[in-house]
């Protein structure tokens, strides 16, 4: 029986558990040092917008003028966060093999949906889930199942990577 | 905009190095490994999702409990509520069909960028068009309903 359990543990974990369990917890934790200091939750997301309003007048980016700074400093932390594990961990860069055009593409469907869905994986699948809102769990029910639908629909379609 | 206590800034920084390392860490930011998940052949995205939501719901339930304000903003604490419309199906779905195909989000594609891959500058691209192409519709839309109802 245990031996049963390893062994569908290691078919639906192949890569272990703890990079992504430790991981998961420090994502929360850098949510955490930034509410409980400032009581503000931050997704990353909105950085989209809120940077867009230094280029554009547009009313629909104006109303993110008064976090779009503070929102730039905590994506260049995102960003320098990751590249310290880069230095630590992974020795040198890391690429991706996934083509220009599907990141090109895949990357403006995320641009329109997570703005006008009121939140991305880290907004409404972390900070929204962990507020307990109604709201957040009917989105990332809904972005999970569209999203698994998708991949196998391009898995199946042979498109790789 | 108010004056910014000194350590609103550098607190920022400290949450956005922890939660970017958190991403590298957990592979979030390699598309590889969340198309592997989508593909339904590694499940550790769950942990990390679920993971980061336990940790941040029990700060977002515990904190107010224990003060009202924070100290660096003189903001109340609450929780992410957001109101539930069309939209939030609409852009779920949008989204999903992105993450599908691409296995990037916001987050993962700026920790992305920090641990090299220099490639995903064309889904944060992408991303910025997204956002701009929503934003211009929706600006016209409310242009026009505040004309409307100047004309009244």
């Amino acid at each position: 029986m245990l031996e049963l359990l390893g062994t569908s543990l290691a078919e639906l974990f192949p890569n272990g558990i703890s990079r992504y369990a430790i991981g998961g917890v420090l994502v929360g934790l850098g949510v955490v040092i930034v509410y409980v200091g400032t009581g503000i939750i931050a997704g990353a997301s909105t950085f989209l917008e809120s940077t867009l309003s230094y280029v554009s007048g547009q009313s629909r980016f104006k109303q993110y003028r008064s976090s779009r700074d503070w929102r730039i400093v905590f994506t260049l932390g995102i960003i320098g966060g990751a590249a310290v594990y880069a230095v630590l961990f992974q020795g040198g860069i890391w690429t991706t093999e996934v083509q220009w055009w599907r990141l090109l593409i895949g990357g403006v469907l995320v641009g329109i949906g997570t703005r006008i869905g009121k939140g991305c994986t880290s907004g409404h699948g972390v900070c929204g889930v962990a507020s307990a809102s109604v709201t957040s769990f009917v989105n990332v029910a809904i972005f999970l199942a569209v999203a698994i639908a998708t991949a196998q629909l391009v898995m199946l379609a042979g498109v790789a990577p | 905009m108010s004056e910014r206590h000194p350590l609103f800034y550098p607190v920022v920084l400290l949450g956005g190095l922890v939660f970017g390392f958190g991403l590298a860490y957990s592979h979030m930011a390699r598309p590889e490994v969340v198309l592997e998940f989508l593909q339904l052949q590694d499940f550790g995205l769950l942990f990390v999702m679920f993971g980061g939501s336990i940790v941040a719901g029990i700060a977002f339930f515990a904190v107010p409990a224990l003060r009202e304000r924070a100290p660096l903003t003189g903001r109340a604490y609450g929780r992410r509520m957001k109101s539930f419309d069309r939209n939030v199906a609409a852009g779920g779905v949008i989204f999903g069909v992105g993450w599908g195909l691409t296995g990037i989000c916001p987050g993962a594609a700026y920790a992305s960028l920090g641990v090299g891959n220099y490639p995903i500058l064309w889904g944060i691209a992408g991303m910025f068009l997204g956002a701009y192409g929503q934003g211009y519709v929706r600006s016209l839309r409310a242009d026009r309903d505040v004309d409307l109802s100047a004309a009244d």
